[in-house]
């Protein structure tokens, strides 16, 4: 998974265990978010490439999530810009930028507690229907035909996930570790290009998380999809990621591979807690 | 009965395929769930991927005689694999999916297996681990392609890619695929089955074409299946009752054999094929019943009234009904007023609502669980069989079904009883040899055909059925003489559904002693109602409530067991609950889930010592395997308590 030079730069390469790693997919330069007099996140710039998985970490309150939701586009920042596949990205409606194909999952789980797994993960095809409210209303041709693309693509990822035991059951009845699932299903319905996955593992316990490893590195290798995901256990960032972001108070304090962040001055600092100016 | 065949009546299992596909051409062969949709196969498509994977084998150099192991869980892909192997002259050898790497390693290695075809990348993986010290293995072929692009695929291919060079190659090899077909008789080797073994290593049991189809041709007569029967195949492959009943009966009666979609599905998969022909172990009639408890438990009043009392209508009446005994009419009222509130709502939600012939075999079956699903109508019957004979040796006849017996004799088959009381059979579907161990196969097998079970037992002069009392080998003499049966008591304890498995000691001693696992399911949902906070299963196990339930149970048994002359000396007089279940994984079970008395009693020998010193507690460190083969140790004080004993009530008649 890890590779011994990181190149920033748009040249495709083929890591050791045989995933393809293309050019830059997302490109955030000079990141600058206020809410009033708080800068959540100070200039930052960072990249993700094609195909690789991303992490970024950081202490509590270093603004992780802030930066996953500029990149879903649910917060504007005040400055700096996004480059998506080179072109910038005008300021956008977060449906918007799902229709570019980024998917997500939350901290919280937001599933539909009342509503199957089946009908959840139903909702993750919104963006590919195509008929409107008055052809789906009267269950026209193009509804249907639709409608059974859609659940044609969520059993496959019911089956890849191993959820088809639950595939009827209400969410609200399923234990936490499976919801976390249903969540990712959900956010693949949408064949999304950039999947982002904040806190996939956290509240699980060794096994789930295992689990949850593993069908991460999946998703990544099956379906090619590039990952940012943050995640606070370590040991699955280090094993699970490509490159890592490090941010603290809202600035970015290291970015490297695995390896070069765990041994960065800066970064242990962080972790092991030194006295802010 | 025995069956004589026709000249031209098919001699071999493709030789049935090729039968199939020609009269029942456009009949569903296969089916499986998967994305949430029963997909399914018609015998004439099931012929051409076996051809096709047939060919594909050819292609791969597969000669006549060599051993193909099939490890996965039940697919139709695994099943045609089965089909396919022996259509190419070649031997199937079935592996126990869930076997640990060393098991599998040493069926690899014993059969010397050139090929394995295995289900998914998880059993790929166990395979590759295999080859560090097994080395006949040439090719892997793997049907789910998930997960593995990334392996080198030099000596690895998907299932799909030899299908497809086996249909580019036909031209080429159709012609030999047709001799090696055409070579196969009845006395070809039709499968090879590992033994579970309760005692020492496992051993390949050679059944050839004669024992398979004419077990399966007279068995299919007794029970009158048809083409018409559905069944969900769901127990290991390598078990021989699987093989019977998904391949052999299967193909004899070109009925069809459903998937399901996964491990997880199973009930609910059940519940929408409703089998018509169903198999299964105790233990699987005992996870429904007490789930079924366990959901009344939480019914309405009402409800639970409903249940109780067509219940009890029902265990009057209901094995009447089907023994086709005369009821009265107003009973008779009653029973179908029950059938449209209580038994057929219940019977649909076990899947059962058409099963016409159900067999449970492998333990003995507790009578009121027998009684419970007899009384709703379902006729389920018991069988006695074993690997060695094809399955089977004794079945029950529709109409003369008890708890406490096995049958008669199935078609074809002879017993004898020895002079110690060992059961012995002869049969068409006894088996060739054990592979590779003529010593083992003469002294399980006499030059006249006759097989040791290594069961005692006796034929009851009444009825002509068998009654089986304990393994020959476990049947032995208390230290003053009686006779001690461990299984028989350990059986009785387990008809509580509070009790998982018991292990009974006494073997040359004074008294006997028990160990009792408790059921997890059963006894969690007690806690859970009273309120008891556990926080693992060695917590709940030595709860005091829970042992003096448990002391409950068994002073209950010992009760009964006095009543029976022979055996009252069996009375348990102390027990323990153990901190960890029996589990397959540490070797304290076979992978069928029968006890390894020799194997409990060393690892546990501690425990039994201080059963027979009158301590009142013991500490003891327990080593126990997880499922991804790591190791950890568990420790745990256990309390030891007294039973009753009801004294011998000899004189008292």
């Amino acid at each position: 998974m890890k590779q011994d030079a990181i190149m920033d730069d748009n040249t495709p390469f083929v890591t050791a265990d045989g995933r393809q790693i293309g050019g830059v997919m997302m490109d955030l330069r000079n990141i600058t978010l206020r809410f009033g007099g708080v800068e959540a996140i100070k200039s930052i710039s960072f990249n993700i490439r094609e195909g690789e998985i991303r992490a970024i970490i950081g202490p509590n309150g270093a603004g992780k999530s802030s930066m996953l939701n500029v990149i879903s586009g649910f917060y504007k920042p005040q400055e700096g810009e996004v480059y998506f596949r080179g072109t910038k990205r005008p300021p956008m409606k977060p449906y918007q930028v799902a229709r570019q194909g980024v998917a997500r999952t939350f901290q919280n789980i937001a599933l539909f507690e009342g509503m199957s797994v089946l009908d959840n993960i139903m909702t993750g095809r919104m963006g590919h229907i195509k008929s409107n409210m008055l052809v789906q209303a009267i269950w026209a041709g193009k509804a249907q035909r639709e409608e059974d693309e859609s659940r044609e693509a969520v059993e496959r990822i019911i089956d890849f996930l191993q959820i088809q035991a639950i595939r009827k059951t209400p969410v609200g009845r399923l234990p936490y570790g499976l919801k976390k699932r249903v969540e990712l299903a959900r956010a693949l319905a949408a064949e999304p290009d950039l999947l982002l996955l904040d806190e996939p593992m956290a509240g699980m316990n060794v096994e789930e998380k295992e689990d949850m490893s593993r069908f991460i590195l999946d998703v990544n290798d099956e379906f090619g999809t590039t990952i940012a995901l943050i995640e606070h256990d370590m040991g699955v960032v280090m094993d699970l990621s490509d490159r890592v972001v490090v941010m603290d108070y809202g600035r970015k304090i290291g970015d490297g591979t695995p390896d070069e962040v765990r041994n960065n001055q800066e970064v242990i600092d962080a972790y092991l807690g030194v006295a802010h100016d | 009965m025995t069956g004589q065949n026709q000249p031209d009546s098919p001699k071999s299992v493709p030789q049935l395929l090729a039968r199939n596909a020609s009269i029942h051409r456009d009949k569903p062969a296969y089916r499986e769930k998967e994305f949430g949709i029963w997909q399914s196969w018609t015998w004439r498509e099931t012929a051409a991927e076996i051809e096709a994977l047939a060919l594909g084998l050819l292609d791969l150099g597969v000669n006549a005689g060599d051993h193909v192991a099939i490890s996965g869980r039940n697919r139709p892909a695994l099943y045609w694999s089965m089909v396919a192997v022996q259509s190419v002259g070649a031997v199937p050898v079935p592996l126990y999916q869930d076997a640990v790497v060393e098991e599998m390693t040493y069926v690899l290695d014993n059969c010397n297996a050139r090929f394995v075809i295995a289900g998914d990348q998880e059993q790929v993986d166990k395979i590759i681990e295999a080859q560090q010290t097994v080395h006949g293995i040439e090719h892997v072929i793997y049907f789910d392609t998930r997960g593995m692009r990334k392996y080198d695929h030099s000596e690895i291919t998907s299932f799909a890619d030899i299908q497809n060079e086996g249909r580019a190659a036909k031209a080429r090899l159709s012609k030999e695929l047709d001799a090696r077909r055409d070579a196969l008789g009845y006395d070809n080797t039709c499968v090879m089955l590992y033994t579970s073994g309760t005692t020492g290593r496992p051993k390949g049991v050679v059944l050839s074409n004669r024992n398979v189809i004419e077990t399966s041709k007279n068995t299919s007569d007794f029970d009158h299946l048809n083409a018409g029967e559905e069944t969900l195949a769901y127990l290991p492959m390598a078990w021989v009752g699987d093989f019977i009943f998904s391949i052999g009966q299967a193909y004899w009666s070109a009925f069809c054999v459903n998937c399901p979609e996964s491990a997880d599905t199973m009930n609910a998969d059940l519940r929408e094929i409703g089998p018509t022909y169903f198999f299964a172990p105790p233990a699987i009639f005992e996870g429904h019943l007490t789930q079924v408890m366990i959901r009344m438990e939480d019914a309405s009043r009402f409800k639970r009234w409903m249940f109780a009392y067509f219940m009890d209508h029902a265990k009057t009446v209901g094995p009447k009904l089907l023994d086709g005994e005369s009821v009265g009419a107003l009973d008779r009222l009653i029973h179908k007023l029950g059938k449209y509130l209580v038994y057929g709502p219940l019977k649909n939600r076990l899947g059962m609502s058409r099963v016409r012939v159900g067999y449970t075999a492998g333990e003995a079956i507790g009578p009121e669980l027998f009684d419970f699903y007899r009384s709703l109508g379902i006729n389920l019957k018991q069988l006695y069989g074993q690997t060695e004979a094809t399955v089977f040796i004794t079945q029950q006849p529709d109409g003369e079904v008890r708890s406490d017996t096995v049958g008669v004799p199935s078609p074809g088959v002879e017993l004898k009883i020895a002079e110690n009381g060992e059961v012995f059979y002869r049969s068409p579907g006894t088996f060739v040899e054990y592979f590779g161990n003529p010593e083992s196969t003469s002294s399980t097998k006499d030059p006249e055909g006759w097989v040791a079970t290594g069961d005692a037992g006796f034929i009851e002069e009444t009825s002509g059925h068998l009654r089986i009392i304990d393994r020959i080998k476990d049947v032995s003499k208390m230290a003053d003489g009686s006779l001690f049966a461990p299984k028989y008591i350990e059986n009785k304890l387990k008809f509580y559904p509070n009790i998982l498995e018991a292990v009974v000691f006494g073997a040359g001693r004074d008294r006997c002693t028990a160990f009792i696992n408790i059921d997890l399911t059963a006894v969690g949902n007690w806690a859970e109602r009273n309120n008891i906070a556990y926080s693992s299963y060695q917590e709940l196990s030595q709860h005091p409530q829970v042992l003096d339930t448990v002391l409950s149970h068994v002073n209950a048994v010992n009760e009964s067991v006095a009543e029976d002359e022979m055996l009252a000396g069996c009375q348990v007089h102390r027990f323990l609950v153990l901190h960890k279940e029996l589990d397959a994984d540490d070797g304290e079970m076979t992978r069928t889930r029968k006890v390894r008395r020799a194997v409990i009693a060393e690892k546990f020998n501690d425990l039994i010592d201080a059963l027979y010193d009158g301590s009142d507690t013991i500490y003891t460190e327990t080593e126990v395997t997880y499922e991804d083969g790591r190791k950890g140790q568990i420790k745990a004080t256990l309390d030891i308590r007294d039973a009753a004993v009801v004294a011998k009530a000899k004189a008292a008649a």
